[in-house]
């Protein structure tokens, strides 16, 4: 058996080694550095599961209990280290079941190689049992997909695809691999892929953008930073930092930007769209100059498009030029790496504070405060709030855990009130919204960064869409904290019901079952509280846990969640009620 | 906006998968194709997509951003019919005996600048490149007589201003 580090210098030394291409595969996954992957095997991969039991003590394969989880768990894994995901199943049923991980992944720019299973080169097009067109399938969800059909294209394709997946804009990759391709043998060597020729990851950029941009924020007298996932994945956390404090700037972060900047940071003013704070949205349409920091402009964030920030000056800071101009029109674009552009324009910023302009935002803050945050974290009505277990959590965890959250109101409670010290520690669907990601998310989240505490945070909706995968928790003991949020609906759609609909709540009254049971069955020790007076005990019990723990909390049943920019309207038509 | 006819133009590495990937791009945004062509283009293993669209500015550009920011994409363009130089062609297949019977037909051959591809026992074949109005004229004129099977292709254009293509290949092959 080959060593990794046999590989690499074989590689070096660029001899071959004959192998299958099933074999191949690994070599490859060992090559990018793949110690772990998540997958479901089946007829069409089994040569590959083949090789897998035989590189076990090199390569960890977790068999998820359903391919969408092998996916989000691949999600969740990257989100948290920054490294590639991968996910594995087999052809037809498998391959098709990954779908939905790789749109979210494509919508949320997140690194994953997928690796599914085809049936033999000889069946193709043939109808044969199992076979299903990947390719075309996941061609509008995927960065790029390819199908190998023979052994020797394995080292090329695989290189090619970890490259593109994590450079410049990541995204999800696809490649489907024929049976005969994954028995052949052929002479393997590997080598790295350092770029594509058709493919610039990451634009150069234009001094002369940034020497605008400065000037624009240099004369600002009501500057606004908006900053997104760009910030996270080019890892300038440092350099967002730096800029907002040396040019006074109010800096508020889309749902995925969130952890990129200490949320208890003084000029962290919280989180845009839908349902983000008050005075940041407010105060989106008052300011004179926006400064859009790695975030895309998603309809979520910006309300009704006419009616946005059309008074300001906008400066973009975006990896991808697809995006200048796709939404909102730039005065100024300043493309590249968001770690290299704020480094540009760092030291171009004069010193500045903006007082007058902060304390804006300071009283927006306390209108938000008042009316919606308080009664939250410290409701004086009977029935659980979902913003005061976020609190419970926040205390026990002194800010420091990870938090990935599914989608639905808890989601929007969650983003709001969880506090974060460190970056990469928010995981969430943002740009899909896909209900059931986070329980899987949270496996994969745990795995990358065993030394955290990982909370995940579902509603009883979301849980029963990925319910199975606490298999692997159970099987694997993975330590994850899962808080189930049970309002016995399908919340958020019952909000808009609610508010839209004249409360008929069509399908989403949900008569569920006993989930500590559910987590029992699968040998997750587990509690459910539903009074105040027992909730900080319960977070600090589970948070204490060495093991997994299941805590469902009964909560107010028909809570909305506000602040809320309702669909269509405008930023400045944010709802307090 | 108003809409206007804009000719996309994409040179792109040869691959087997991207028309898929481009035409999800259309469908995606509800935009007809009104044509399509691929072909080799000036430079050796590049290929050269020529696609047709009325759409407005706005739409036009947005598109071309997203075609061009696929992988093997190398460089997408758009024009206006002002800025390109264009043409379609058309294939004509009519009774032989028309070409001895209908004076009229061998006045259009000559006035259309049309060519003779074949002529049979049964049959002929005209074949005519030019703009879609001249073909669509010509159509009109050969209609009253019965056409047994007409096909015209997609447009193929080329721009007035360079298109640097080798420059940035060059440009990527540094960057590697
Ligand atoms: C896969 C999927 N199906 C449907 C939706 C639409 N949807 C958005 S939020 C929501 C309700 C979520 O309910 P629950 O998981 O109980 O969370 P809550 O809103 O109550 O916190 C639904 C159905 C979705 N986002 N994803």
């Amino acid at each position: 058996m080959e060593t990794l580090k046999a590989v690499k210098t074989e590689t070096k030394n660029k001899k071959t080694m004959r192998i299958s291409g099933a074999e191949a595969i690994i070599h490859c996954l060992l090559a990018e550095g793949v110690d772990l992957l998540y997958g479901y095997p089946g007829g069409a991969i089994m040569p590959v599961y083949d090789e897998l039991y035989k590189f076990q003590d090199k390569l960890t394969h977790i068999l998820t209990r359903h391919e969408q989880g092998a996916t989000h768990a691949a999600q969740g894994y990257a989100r948290v280290t920054g490294k590639v995901g991968v996910a594995m199943a087999t052809s037809g049923p498998g391959a098709t079941n990954l779908v939905t991980g790789i749109a979210d992944a494509q919508i949320d720019s997140t690194p994953m190689v997928c690796i599914t299973g085809q049936v033999f080169r000889h069946l193709l097009g043939s109808d044969a049992f199992q076979e299903t067109d990947i390719i075309g399938i996941s061609t509008p969800v995927t960065k790029w997909n390819y199908q190998i059909t023979k052994a020797s294209e394995i080292p090329e394709i695989m290189a090619k695809a970890f490259f593109l997946a994590r450079s410049g804009r990541p995204g999800p990759v696809l490649v489907d691999i024929t049976k005969n391709a994954q028995l052949e043998e052929f002479d393997f060597s590997y080598e790295k892929c350092t770029g594509v020729r058709s493919y610039k990851p990451v634009p150069k950029p234009e001094i002369s953008a940034i020497d605008e941009a400065a000037e624009l924020i240099n004369k600002a007298k009501k500057p606004f930073i908006v900053f997104g996932q760009g910030v996270i994945l080019g890892e300038a956390e440092e350099e967002l930092k730096a800029l907002v404090e040396k040019a006074g700037i109010p800096a508020a972060w889309t749902i995925l930007g969130l952890s990129a900047m200490d949320t208890d940071h003084p000029l962290n003013v919280g989180m845009v769209g839908m349902h983000g704070n008050y005075g940041p949205n407010i105060l989106t349409n008052e300011c004179d100059v926006l400064i859009a920091i790695g975030m895309r402009f998603d309809d979520r964030v910006t309300g009704r498009l006419d009616d946005y920030a059309k008074q300001a000056k906008v400066i973009h800071f975006e990896i991808d030029p697809a995006e200048i101009n796709k939404n909102v029109m730039s005065d100024v674009a300043v493309l590249g790496n968001s770690k290299e552009t704020l480094s540009l324009i760092l030291p171009k910023i004069n010193e500045n504070k903006h007082e007058a302009w902060h304390n804006e935002f300071k009283e927006k803050y306390k209108i938000e405060f008042d009316q919606i945050i308080q009664p939250q974290l410290n409701p004086s009505k009977p029935g659980l709030t979902m913003g005061e277990v976020l609190k419970e959590i926040n205390i026990a965890s002194e800010h420091k855990a990870v938090i990935v959250s599914d989608v639905g109101q808890h989601q929007m409670f969650a983003c709001r009130y969880a506090k974060f010290k460190q970056s990469k520690s928010n995981v969430t669907s943002g740009g899909l919204g896909t209900m059931g990601f986070a329980l899987p998310a949270a496996i994969g989240a745990k795995m990358g960064a065993m030394e955290r505490e990982v909370v995940t945070i579902i509603g009883d909706g979301g849980y029963q869409m990925t319910i199975q995968e606490l298999g692997v928790i159970f099987q694997h003991n993975i330590p994850v904290k899962i808080v189930v949020l049970n309002n016995e609906h399908l919340g958020m759609v019952r909000q808009w019901q609610e508010l839209f609909f004249d409360s008929r709540y069509a399908s989403t009254v949900m008569t569920n079952p006993d989930f500590v049971k559910i987590a029992e069955g699968y040998h997750i020790k587990a509690k459910r509280v539903s009074e105040r007076e027992n909730l900080k005990e319960a977070v600090q019990e589970m948070m204490a846990s060495k093991d997994p723990y299941f805590l469902e909390v009964r909560v107010e049943k028909e809570d909305n969640v506000f602040p809320m920019i309702p669909a269509g309207a405008s930023v400045s038509e944010i709802r307090l009620k | 906006m108003e809409k206007e006819t804009f000719t996309i133009s994409v040179y792109s590495e040869n691959n087997v998968g991207l028309l898929n990937r481009i035409s999800g791009i259309f469908l995606k945004r509800h935009v007809n194709v009104e044509s399509l062509n691929v072909s080799k283009s000036e430079i050796d293993g590049v290929s050269k997509f020529t696609i047709v669209i009325i759409e407005t500015y706005e739409a036009a550009r947005k598109i071309v951003g997203q075609i061009e920011k696929q992988i093997e994409v190398i460089k997408a363009y758009f024009h206006t019919n002002d800025e390109t130089i264009y043409q379609e062609s058309a294939l004509f297949k009519i009774k032989s005996s028309l070409l001895f019977d209908e004076r009229q037909i061998q006045n259009i051959i000559k006035e259309s600048n049309s060519q003779i591809v074949t002529v049979s026992r049964d049959f002929f074949v005209l074949s005519k490149t030019g703009r879609r109005s001249e073909v669509d004229e010509m159509h009109s004129q050969l209609e009253p007589f019965g056409i047994m099977q007409f096909v015209r292709s997609g447009r193929i254009a080329i721009t007035k201003a360079e298109m640097p293509i080798s420059t940035l290949l060059e440009e990527f092959n540094l960057n590697k």
